[in-house]
């Protein structure tokens, strides 16, 4: 590779890829480009097998020089992977299976016809839609700041990325003084996008003002909230948009070193992360005198072994130093005395992602985005009872109900939304009031959750939420690092009631040891993670208070969730005696009666069926074997 | 210093910028209960969470061990929120802990009982179910009980900073955490050299001594002639379990005690120290004179030995050969004194009273299995001296016993703090080398209670460097040297403990919140307080050096020959192991 020494070279070569990318996406005459999402969703449902497969068709077909397949990161909208997106049209199919492969070629790409079978149907006007911006998903959102170049551009091929505008930020931070790019992040309202939403800005200010002979910069990558892959899908769509990130912040602050914290569980991630370092080195973009600047920085990788405590940045410290991954008491705060005792300052991976547009495009653009405290984009990982699942970025402020409504296109199985748990472990669940609260970090709190790092999981009428503190809880003790009493201890016994609850056996006075056990462990814990992990009791109990009363003083759980407090009934009036019930039940606790089923005649066989409770397991084979709905949960 | 203008519960103080708050509040008279912090207030864990306070403007309660006092600060103590927070991580910690303080052995100086007095814990609060527990006896040394551990770290910390080790550390996660050498093994199959430091800052039973008051119990009940010996640091630091000050001598009472504990002989091993000089010096010169391997480092601590074979063997052949003072007494007064007596050496059974936990392991050795029958620390014998009812306050001064093995010189004396062994072998050296007597007795250059201490010393021309250190960490440097080849001194001596035995794991416990009458600045200032009793014992004795002691003169005369003969080789030097498995299979 031709190193990029210069600004002026590197303005050449963006030129030159800019137009390369151009031609790519709006095509010449006659000529197509096929891009295939490559997300670990989609990987993992054999999107590689199928670019092969559509390379090796297009070869066979002899269709090289015209017609292009490659990867590109991530859709978002994971529950219709594997993608393929194809140029100029922007038609887009999803689900596609490696058997498709031929149909695409053939129909579309030889025959210009539009493959119907493989377009998006919408859940509510159930028509088929085939380009990407007209789905609902897709309409409210806003991925060009965070998820930059996401579905656009190949993530294994820095050349693309420079032609999409990448390094072009640094190269102005860099004309810039120190004091200046902080002063523009300052300004730009951004604050961290990994779950507190510290100014960004500041952070920076106060390492800058530490003087030190060496300052580290590190990547928050170990994202470790139940059902979050924010982290993930930026650095495995555009890697070298983080790093861009990184870079900035390095110059401003003055290190000359930077660490990428990154999930050992995410290899895809670290193998584009690696790739796209080596291919920064190669140019000269990572190194001594970058772009011909005194500015000289490199990157490194760690992995981390996938401890959630590992995400809260002192422990993540911990961990990269090679201890055990533990929080450590603040003050000092990292920024005076952080990795190997020297100043640091740690950012989350979409927070780094947020930085080159803010250069780019200048402090007021982007706090033209979001609302008066919160500005820009955030990533959502949309999951749970909801039609479509995937990773969003929205713009701050838009309201939970565009959020779950517009973009998730509602509840799947018309069932009523109940709540959505935003922030993870240490975030709360918002209900039916809060539909219409524009989301930014502010509001989520007073509303009694948080943004957290991004995980948005909607719940609908059939979740238990005593059951959903419970989960979170047994998250929270799993993964609760040991160090301090309060956690250590005090989430065991958060467990042990809810336990207690779910298994009917729960007091009212349990629900008040409850209450004051979760304030405890908020206000004596050590770090951050300790002192929100009571959040989801809270908040559920705060929320939903009269389904903890049901599981205690009515013995029932109105979700009928909680196995022990819940059973399986035969209405009488609907049964018809066909015994399908009775045969699939594994423990044989399904009788028949001597009740001959409403309208059938009492010379044949069939008779009614009961369920004997004392020895029923729960499983649940009886509804789901039951072709007439007459097996309740009661 | 700069000083800031604090206010603690309304009241303005001035204290030195850069105390936490915890270290300021004792300074100002407040107390505020803590347990994972030691030395005096400062912590770098804050993981107990129980010396919470409120700090005008602060989000939340905050630790008060690692918080910084700044300018203006205001910082109240008693306020409801923090009271309460207080009481409810006491009550968390209680309510997984293995509560059998009735038979706990560290009933009387458990912190955990003591702070959950002061916070007013109250009974059953958050029962549930407790931690996998591990019980591990395996060691001779020490015993770990982790249904007793509440985690503060304290000991994880010791190890690393004393001995620079790091044989404990954390193992599993949340709930089921425990402090642990890696993988959840024994203290026995571990490369940890037991020297007890971890039990000295432990709060509460979870590490403890491997108690031998049974054995001896059961010595004396089957009519065994049981012979008592104590070493130098004992007396140093006994009078602290009877309530004394630091620093309080307790050579008298202790001897009275030991009398009336029905021991057939109470001697002093610092009779043995002066064996040790002279075998131990007479084996410097031999390598002097035959240009053998230099540095010698000397070999009395057990706990510098683990050491030595686990983590330095290859310095071995700088190591003396010699036995440590009491398992040279041991091998005396069963082979000397048994055949002067006429006393079949099976019936008796020598009962050391050390220190030093490490010296619980070293009677076990292999190379040297009979020569001591039982070890029990200074704790135990205060115990024992209690369980017999005997009133330490009314006791008499009494003496040793002058039998065979009674005298003993200042020079034995000083072997209980670090610097000791080389002042005394100096006196002797210089006396063989010269013909006479140092005319200043004390080496002053080799006292002190620094990590590592240098001094030449001039004989008859020929400048002779010595280092003196204490504590592996510090050990560490030299021993590299000397591996490296590096190293020019002539004599090192090296104790495994920071400060020596003065400093030992078996000796009483420096607790500030168990010692109201000490000065603020105790844990700084006990070693010293502790050396002097030590130093002083040594000026007040007619005979100060090793070779003067006439019933070690009389013992080379009757029964050993000279320093390095046949039959001292035998009994009075041991080899080391080179191969010794860091980890071995539990057997």
């Amino acid at each position: 590779m031709v190193k990029i020494k210069t600004s002026e070279e590197l303005i050449k070569s963006h030129k030159k890829f800019a137009s390369e990318l151009d031609m790519k996406f709006h095509c010449e005459e006659g000529k197509r480009a096929i891009v295939v999402c490559g997300g670990t969703g989609c990987l993992s449902s054999n999107s590689h097998d199928l670019l092969l497969r559509l390379q090796e068709l297009i070869k066979e077909n002899g269709l090289e020089d015209r017609v292009t397949a490659n990867i590109v990161g991530c859709f978002g909208f994971c529950s219709q992977g594997p993608f393929v997106k194809i140029f100029p049209e922007e038609t887009l199919y999803t689900k596609v299976k490696v058997e498709d492969a031929e149909e695409i070629i053939q129909k579309d790409i030889i025959g210009g016809e539009v493959v119907e079978r493989l377009l998006f149907i919408d859940p509510q006007s159930k028509q088929r839609v085939a380009k990407q911006h007209e789905i609902n998903f897709y309409k409210l959102q806003k991925r060009d700041i965070a998820l930059k170049g996401n579905a656009e551009i190949n993530p294994e091929d820095i050349n693309e990325a420079i032609g999409q505008g990448a390094f072009l930020a640094l190269n102005k931070a860099l004309h810039m003084s120190r004091q200046e790019v902080i002063t523009e992040v300052l300004n730009s309202g951004l604050r961290g996008r990994g779950g507190a939403g510290f100014p960004t800005g500041r952070k920076w200010q106060f390492a800058y003002d530490v003087q030190s002979d060496e300052k580290y910069v590190v990547c928050n990558g170990d994202e470790g909230d139940p059902g979050a892959f924010m982290d993930r899908s930026i650095i495995e769509g555009n890697p070298i948009n983080v790093i861009e990130g990184m870079m900035i912040e390095a110059y401003a602050i003055g290190a000359k070193n930077g660490y990428f914290y990154i999930r050992a569980e995410y290899p895809i991630a670290v193998n584009r992360l690696k790739n796209a370092i080596k291919q920064c080195e190669e140019l000269g973009l990572l190194g001594d005198n970058i772009l011909g600047t005194d500015f000289s920085f490199r990157c490194h990788i760690r992995l981390g072994a996938g401890a959630f405590v590992c995400g809260e940045e002192t422990a993540l410290l911990n961990s990269i130093e090679g201890q055990r991954g533990m929080p450590r008491p603040r003050p000092p705060f990292p920024a005076v005395k952080g990795l190997w005792g020297k100043p640091s300052v740690i950012n989350n991976v979409e927070t780094l992602a947020n930085v080159p547009f803010i250069l780019l495009h200048g402090a007021k653009e982007y706090a033209a985005i979001g609302t008066e405290r919160s500005k820009g984009t955030k990533v959502f990982a949309l999951g749970g009872k909801v039609n479509n699942v995937g990773l969003v970025e929205v713009p701050m402020g838009i309201t939970l109900r565009q959020l779950i409504f517009d973009i998730g296109g509602g509840i799947p199985n018309g069932k009523k939304f109940k709540a959505i748990q935003t922030g993870g472990p240490s975030g709360g669940c918002l209900t039916e009031k809060d539909l219409d609260t524009p989301i930014d970090y502010d509001n989520l709190v007073a509303a009694g959750s948080m943004m957290g790092s991004g995980g948005a999981i909607v719940m609908d009428e059939d979740n238990c939420m005593v059951d959903v503190a419970k989960f979170y809880m047994t998250f929270i003790c799993d993964e609760s690092c040991g160090k301090c009493s309060p956690c250590r201890i005090g989430t065991k016994r958060c467990l042990e009631i809810l336990t207690k609850i779910t298994d009917g056996k729960g007091t009212m006075e349990d629900l008040e040891e409850l209450k004051n056990l979760a304030n405890v462990i908020k206000s004596n814990s050590l770090c951050g993670l300790g002192q929100t992990a009571p959040n989801p009791i809270l908040s559920t109990m705060n929320a939903f208070y009269d389904e903890y009363v049901a599981h205690i003083v009515d013995k029932k759980c109105p979700a009928h969730v909680c196995k022990t407090l819940m059973q399986y009934k035969i209405i009488e009036e609907k049964c018809v005696g066909c015994g399908m019930c009775a045969r699939n039940c594994p423990a044989n606790t399904i009788v028949k009666t001597d009740i001959v089923p409403v309208g059938k005649n009492p010379s044949l066989p069939l008779r009614v069926h009961r369920i004997d409770p004392s020895n029923c397991v729960k499983c649940g084979l009886c509804q789901s074997n039951c072709r007439f709905g007459a097996v309740i949960k009661d | 210093m700069a000083l800031v203008n604090i206010k603690i519960e309304g009241q303005a103080y001035q204290v030195e910028s850069g105390l936490t708050i915890l270290e300021a509040a004792r300074k100002c008279g407040y107390n505020i209960p803590s347990l994972c912090a030691f030395n005096n207030g400062k912590c770098s864990r804050a993981s107990c969470r129980v010396c919470l306070v409120e700090v005008k403007g602060a989000r939340g309660l905050v630790a008060s061990c690692v918080y910084p006092v700044a300018e203006g600060m205001e910082i109240t103590i008693s306020s409801q929120k923090a009271t309460e927070a207080r009481r409810a991580s006491v009550e968390l910690i209680l309510s997984n802990h293995h509560k059998n303080c009735l038979q706990c052995e560290k009933n009387g100086h458990c912190e955990l009982l003591e702070v959950s007095k002061l916070v007013g814990a109250r009974d059953h609060m958050y029962e549930g179910e407790q931690t996998p527990s591990t019980l591990d006896t395996l060691a001779p040394g020490l015993i770990r009980d982790t249904s007793k551990c509440i985690l503060c770290g304290r000991c994880i910390e010791r190890c690393k900073e004393a001995q620079g080790i790091s044989i404990l550390g954390f193992e599993n996660r949340g709930f089921k955490t425990i402090v642990s050498p890696v993988g959840n093994r024994s203290f026995a199959t571990s490369p940890c050299i037991q020297c007890g430091q971890c039990v000295n800052v432990c709060p509460t039973g979870a590490l403890m001594e491997h108690s031998e008051i049974d054995k001896v119990d059961a010595a004396m009940k089957a009519g065994k002639k049981v012979i008592v010996q104590t070493a130098p640091a004992v007396r140093a630091a006994i009078a602290e379990e009877f309530g004394e000050r630091i620093g309080t001598p307790g050579t008298g009472k202790m001897v009275a005690a030991l009398h009336r504990l029905g021991f057939y002989r109470v001697f002093d091993t610092n009779f043995a120290a002066d064996l040790t000089i002279m075998e131990e010096a007479h084996e410097l010169m031999m390598r002097i004179k035959n240009k053998g391997v230099l540095p010698q480092i000397t070999s009395c601590s057990p706990g510098w030995i683990n050491y030595l074979e686990y983590y330095y063997p290859e310095v071995i052949p700088h190591v003396s050969s010699c036995k440590s003072p009491h398992m040279m007494m041991g091998a005396i007064i069963k082979s000397y004194f048994a055949k002067t007596h006429e006393i079949d050496p099976n019936d008796i059974f020598v009962v050391s009273i050390m220190p030093c936990i490490a010296k619980k392991y070293e009677r076990q050795r292999e190379e040297m299995p009979n020569d001591v029958d039982a070890v029990l620390t200074t704790r135990e014998l205060a115990k024992l001296i209690k369980r017999n009812g005997i009133n330490w306050a009314r006791l008499p001064e009494e003496e040793f016993d002058d039998d065979l093995l009674g005298e003993y010189s200042g020079a034995g004396v000083i072997f209980g703090v670090t610097g000791g062994v080389m002042e005394a072998a100096l006196r002797t050296a210089y006396y063989w080398l010269t013909g006479k007597e140092h005319e200043k007795i004390a080496f002053e250059s080799v006292r002190g209670l620094e990590g590592v201490k240098e001094a030449s010393l001039d004989i008859n021309g020929t400048v002779i460097k010595v280092a003196v250190t204490s504590g592996m960490s510090n050990a560490k440097k030299l021993l590299d040297d000397v591996k490296a080849g590096k190293s020019d001194y002539a004599f090192i001596e090296i104790m495994g403990c920071p400060g020596g035995c003065i400093n030992g794991g078996g000796q009483p416990f420096v607790k500030p919140l168990f010692l109201p009458n000490e000065d603020d600045n105790i844990l700084e200032t006990y070693k010293a307080k502790r050396a002097s009793v030590l130093y002083s014992e040594d000026e007040r004795q007619v005979v100060r050096q090793s070779h003067n002691n006439k019933d070690i003169q009389k013992l080379y005369k009757e029964f050993l020959g000279e320093p390095g003969s046949e039959i001292a080789e035998e009994l009075l030097h041991t080899t080391y192991n080179a191969n010794r498995e860091k980890f071995p299979d539990v057997k």
